[in-house]
């Protein structure tokens, strides 16, 4: 076995890279994969707390990276699936505790254990930007269909490919159907057609999300929620799986919603 | 009256064109990492070149960045002064 590294990053702050970190991260385990997903926020450590493994913390990343402990000890499993493992952040640390090629070496030690090991990387082209994609064998960009995120993608886009760090596939986070049909939102196509890149999923605006997190359950685990659908067929594509788009034009929200209700009644 | 038409049509158009429209213009410049202004004095350099070498309309050059998925090209179109008279014969 011989893990895919994936690297979330956004460029802009708050469009959502942890929050697809941690569903994927959870989709996958759900699919039967062995995952680590890695916090290289250094000093704004959060995945911990999104995933809901913020209180078994005992070591974190830059204490593996200093050699306080081992690698393994960094790692916390998680509560509700045995393959899915989290390397938190320091906390008291900031981004140039470590370096590209101590991100490179921690993942080359776990690569052969796992399957996948995703890297939720820091806002912010700097330092802990190009700590975050060193190990990548694939970029996923996040964005909002908004102006200031748009164009922050397209800028750490650009930077990716500069590195030759190719491919980038992106996520339209936070996709509101009834704004996009009122003509105040960008369409995916507008997005897709400004940014040139592949897409992978795109995501809905849905409180479901604010409402996981604030239990620490990250939302696939809501099989209501249409955002963890979302996130789940990403999840689905990137083991290569063929995924029909969402239909999220705002017309059969209502129906797909209730369609939903039923198959989860019925199980 | 094309005023208040083009008003009219200036009140139709919806949030989500204005950012298409503006977001287009400003990851042209942000990926040639060149303001406008940088482009303008681009523009009249290569005019000043050119003109030592051949006579050019300089009012009608054009500099234009074509975009072919993320690859952008610079096209300058640039109509020489006697090409031109002959064409309006």
């Amino acid at each position: 076995m011989k893990a895919q590294v994936i690297t979330i990053t956004s460029g802009k702050g708050g469009v959502g890279k942890t929050t697809a970190t941690a569903n994927i991260g959870v989709a996958l385990a759900a699919l039967g994969k062995s995952v680590v997903c890695m916090d290289a926020d250094i000093g704004l450590r959060n995945l911990d707390v999104v995933m809901g493994l913020e209180n078994r913390i005992v070591y974190d990343l830059v204490d593996a990276i200093e050699k306080r402990c081992r690698l393994r000890q960094a790692m916390i499993r998680d509560k509700r699936y045995n393959t899915l493992f989290l390397i938190p952040a320091a906390q008291t640390r900031d981004k140039n505790a470590i370096s590209p090629s101590d991100m490179i070496r921690v993942c080359d030690e776990i690569r052969p254990e796992f399957d996948f090991i995703l890297i939720d990387s820091p806002a912010g082209i700097e330092r802990g930007f190009r700590n975050a994609i060193a190990p990548a064998d694939m970029i996923i960009v996040v964005t909002n269909p908004e102006v200031s995120a748009v164009r922050d993608a397209d800028r750490i886009i650009g930077l990716i490919e500069a590195e030759e760090k190719d491919p980038v596939r992106l996520i339209i986070n936070r996709f509101n159907p009834s704004l996009v049909k009122r003509g105040d939102m960008l369409t995916s196509e507008d997005v897709l057609e400004l940014l040139a890149v592949d897409l992978i999923g795109i995501v809905p605006e849905d409180e479901s999300v604010l409402v996981s997190t604030n239990h620490g359950q990250p939302v696939v685990l809501n099989h209501n929620s249409l955002a963890g659908k979302a996130f789940e067929n990403i999840s689905q594509r990137l083991i290569g799986e063929e995924v029909p788009w969402m239909n999220l034009d705002g017309k059969s929200d209502f129906f797909g919603r209730l369609s939903r209700l039923i198959r989860s009644g019925r199980s | 009256m094309s005023t208040i038409f083009e008003r009219l049509l200036l009140r139709e158009k919806k949030s989500a064109t204005t950012a298409k429209e503006r977001l287009k213009l400003v990851l042209v410049h942000d990926r040639m990492d060149l303001t406008s202004s940088a482009l303008d004095s681009l523009k009249d350099e290569l005019i000043a070149v050119i003109s030592k070498y051949v006579s050019i309309d300089t009012d009608a050059v054009e500099i234009n960045v074509n975009q072919e998925g993320r690859e952008q090209t610079l096209i300058a179109i640039i109509p020489l002064q006697a090409s031109r008279k002959r064409g309006v014969r």
